[in-house]
């Protein structure tokens, strides 16, 4: 049954800096580096040591808790460097990259004449499993459960977004392959959303179920697209994958090569030539934007606003993003700025703030909080811009005081932080919303499981 | 070096330090502190909670300056120095006396309500370490609207005192509070003090001195007179929706608290969900009782009578419903915190407002009491809105699992 998903609560967050749609090949970095803090709850376990040689695709650790769950150096080179922080958690591996890159072969298939455990078992070999995520917890998947749905958002709302349509313009096969391999994996449907009015190569492809949606961010954020179509029960599991991770997926099952190339939108009002560039998971920050930004107090994040992870300069692309953001620090202070009528900020009160005016206009906003940090004290606003239906003050305050058990009833294994971006975004208090939300998640994966 | 500078300096010469959270609340007011975000959304909305509180006292401005005028207008009318005036630009109430009598009068109300209740919030700030917040900014200005006019400055202190301590910081500050901080101090004057507070000499200036004497004015309110089944004299229903009347401080203009009103629901500061029930609870509760009245249940000998064969939209322009249903109710701290949840308890006010109104004999404005009873009850109705949400996702579980 598909469904034309209609969002009227949320908020188009409209900045300068929009990536224009032409791509270019960024030059190929030196060296590259995974952080297993991308994934999250995740406690590697390493299978290389520095002075290995790697191949790309091959595997740099896997799950302290489930050795099956690889993950793979997104290069080929040698392992230059182990950074490690306290408790020698692993913080950084880095990768010295070949000037010519070597694959390594996991062999063609077609998903379509293969059993749902061979493809999870190939998926798993091949490293593709971190790319498909689980609710509850928003973590990667457990390949021991099978999931009720497979949920794929063909649409980014969020701001700044890569364009989806563009990006995945020309790799209809790759896309086609992964998705059917998808279909394997559940008894249920594989749910694939795509922007209305827009003409994605993700809607209609046979097997699966295709929605629309339209409306403000978070219109193409995966947790609205569930809360709408098969909301998560207690009890139940659906995976996520998204839709730029379908194409390395299908790669893989057509060419037998693991080829993290994804294709990035540099953005933000810092970056010089907002555009397009292709380059690899892990690429250094310096190589992919070298020249393009003004560094000049900027805020490099890996990813978007909302959710996206500060880097400094020399910091790297994270494994799953296809978003650069730089936008202005903003550690300055502003005289009276509390009371004066604000124009060049977004606001969604009218309270002397006038971004009510012009609707459309996009605005330069720099990392400044705006504020203190306070209690909760406004009630009303977020529900303005949450489209869940859950109570976001409620469950946040839940989280606050862990009552699992009210966590549990409010709809915790509804959500993710990402869903929370947007109050975190307007909440007067400025809160944090979404590290709030993860620390919920975490307390319940850790004492319900 | 410039202002910024300096201060920038001082506060990280003192962070950590006692004293720290004192400085920063003096400085927070003249610059927008310099903090950015750490991971987590990176750009945040313009809004903070100085500008939500500024809005609102600028909703209220209004209300303290047309009160400034009306305490020496009423304070002369009285005295028989000025004749009557109509209408809201009436020849004898923007005056330069009255100005000057009003202001001598309610200024050093609102320097002491400020005053006393910031000097509390900053003590309270620097024993507990944590930064001093905005909430006593809407207070320290809702105050002095809500007292009588001739309330001595002590009683206020000792008032504000007791309602920012018990009122507010021993649930652990702005935020969370069950009872409005504003109408704890209320409520404490009105228990503590009981003779000043619903007596008929205090809401007219000066009216207490000249008691007994042969300048005697009388310093009563419209509600303490139909309570009594009696009617003031020169006042028509025109004087008491522009605010020509005696009455709280800031509460009697109704022309102005609904303009303040707009302003509020159009920078959707305050919630126009427990405004707009809060009105259709008291014409609801006023209409029940004109229909007790015209059934003939309560004969004009009854003790009820007067406020009860009030037309019902009139109890919305006498007394204080509108000024409670506006800035009182709606504080979003001690009001229901769910849409639905506004619904009720802004209708619950205003309904219970006219019933005590009508039933209370010793002092006819039960619009405080009316607030704080359902501040009480807010979480409840809370509870039992957001089970309806829990319920939903029960039932979908099982008719899952069915």
């Amino acid at each position: 049954m598909s469904k034309d998903i209609r969002i009227k609560k949320g908020l188009d967050i409209k900045l300068v800096g929009e990536a224009e749609k032409t791509t270019v090949a960024a030059k190929a970095s030196s060296y590259y580096a995974v952080k297993p803090e991308d994934f999250h709850s995740i406690i590697p376990k390493m299978l290389v040591k520095v002075g290995h040689k790697v191949k790309a695709g091959q595997a740099l650790f896997h799950s302290k808790l489930d050795e099956t769950l690889l993950f793979p150096s997104p290069v080929s080179g040698e392992i230059s460097e182990i950074v490690r922080g306290a408790k020698r958690k692993i913080l950084e591996i880095r990768i010295l990259a070949d000037a010519t890159q070597a694959h390594e072969d996991f062999g063609k298939k077609d998903a379509a004449k293969m059993s749902g455990d061979e493809v999870k078992t190939h998926l798993l070999a091949a490293g593709c499993w971190p790319f498909i995520k689980q609710r509850p917890y928003d973590v990667i998947a457990n390949p021991s459960k099978s999931p009720k749905a497979i949920f794929v958002s063909g649409h980014d709302s969020s701001p700044l977004a890569a364009d989806l349509d563009y990006v995945l313009t020309g790799k209809e096969a790759e896309l086609t392959a992964a998705l059917t391999a998808l279909t394997k994996l559940t008894e249920g449907s594989v749910h694939v959303v795509t922007k209305k009015g827009g003409n994605s190569p993700l809607a209609n492809v046979a097997g699966t179920t295709s929605h629309t949606v339209s409306g403000p961010h978070p219109a193409g954020n995966v947790g609205t697209h569930i809360n709408k179509i098969d909301p998560v029960n207690k009890g139940e599991v659906v995976w996520t994958v998204a839709a730029k991770d379908l194409i390395i997926i299908g790669e893989v099952l057509l060419t037998g090569k693991f080829n993290a190339t994804r294709t990035i939108a540099v953005t933000g009002s810092q970056i010089t030539k907002p555009q397009y560039i292709t380059a690899i998971a892990g690429a250094s920050m310096k190589d992919v934007l070298a020249g393009n930004v003004n560094l000049d107090n900027t805020r490099i994040i890996s990813g978007n606003v909302l959710s996206g992870r500060q880097e400094s300069e020399d910091g790297v692309l994270g494994y799953y993003d296809n978003q650069i953001t730089a936008i202005p620090e903003g550690d300055d202070y502003e005289f009276f700025g509390w009371n004066k009528p604000i124009f060049n900020k977004i606001s969604v009160s009218r309270a002397f703030t006038f971004s009510w005016l012009n609707p459309n206009k996009k605005y330069d906003l720099n990392t400044n909080t705006n504020g203190e940090h306070r209690a909760f004290v406004t009630t009303g606003t977020y529900e303005e811009v949450f489209p869940l239906d859950i109570y976001p003050m409620q469950t946040l305050k839940a989280c606050m005081y862990a009552d699992l058990d009210e966590m549990e009833a409010l709809g915790m294994y509804e959500v993710a932080p990402e869903d929370f971006a947007l109050t975190e975004f307007v909440c007067v208090s400025k809160q944090p919303h979404q590290k709030i939300i993860r620390e919920g998640l975490d307390l319940m994966l850790k004492e319900i499981g | 070096m410039s202002l910024k500078n300096k201060l920038h300096n001082i506060k990280e010469k003192y962070k950590g330090k006692k004293m720290a959270p004192a400085f920063n609340a003096l400085h927070t007011f003249l610059y927008l502190p310099n903090e950015t975000t750490h991971n987590g959304t990176h750009v945040k909305a313009a809004d903070d909670l100085k500008r939500t509180m500024n809005t609102v006292i600028m909703a209220l401005v209004p209300c303290l300056i047309f009160g400034i005028f009306n305490a020496g207008y009423q304070h002369y009318l009285a005295t028989g120095a000025i004749e009557a005036s109509h209408g809201f630009l009436g020849g004898t109430f923007w005056t330069f006396d009255n100005l000057i009598h009003g202001a001598w009068k309610v200024l050093p109300l609102v320097i002491v309500s400020y005053g006393v209740g910031l000097a509390v919030e900053f003590l309270f700030a620097v024993i507990k370490g944590h930064e001093v917040e905005e909430g006593y900014l809407v207070t320290g200005m809702l105050v002095p609207l809500i007292v009588p006019i001739d309330i001595p400055l002590w009683m206020l202190a000792v008032a504000v005192i007791f309602g920012v301590v018990i009122g507010k910081e021993v649930f652990g500050g702005t935020g969370m509070n069950i009872l409005n901080p504003a109408l704890t101090i209320r409520a404490f004057l009105f228990f503590a003090y009981p003779t000043w507070m619903s007596g008929d000499k205090v809401w007219v200036s000066e009216a207490v001195e000249r008691a007994g004497t042969a300048d005697a004015i009388s310093g009563e309110t419209i509600l303490g007179a139909y309570a009594q089944n009696n009617t003031l004299p020169g006042i028509d229903q025109w004087d008491m929706f522009w605010g020509l009347i005696p009455g709280s401080i800031g509460e009697t203009s109704k022309f102005l608290i609904i303009i303040g009103a707009l302003f509020l629901i159009f920078t959707k500061i305050g919630s126009w969900r427990i405004m707009l029930s809060t009105v259709i609870g008291a014409l609801v509760m006023g209409l029940i009782f004109n229909g007790v009245v015209s059934a003939e249940i309560i004969g004009e000998s009854s003790k009820f009578y007067g406020l009860m064969n009030v037309p019902f939209w009139q109890h919305l322009i006498i007394g204080s419903v509108l000024f409670g249903a506006v800035y009182m109710a709606t504080d979003p701290v001690t009001a229901a915190q769910t849409n639905k949840g506004k619904w009720i308890y802004g209708f619950l006010i205003g309904f219970i407002s006219i019933m005590i109104r009508v039933f209370n004999p010793a002092y006819p404005e039960g619009v405080f009491l009316a607030i704080l009873l359902m501040n009480v009850f807010a979480p409840t109705i809370d509870h039992y809105v957001v089970q309806g949400n829990v319920k939903k996702r029960m039932k979908r579980l099982k008719v899952k699992t069915a």
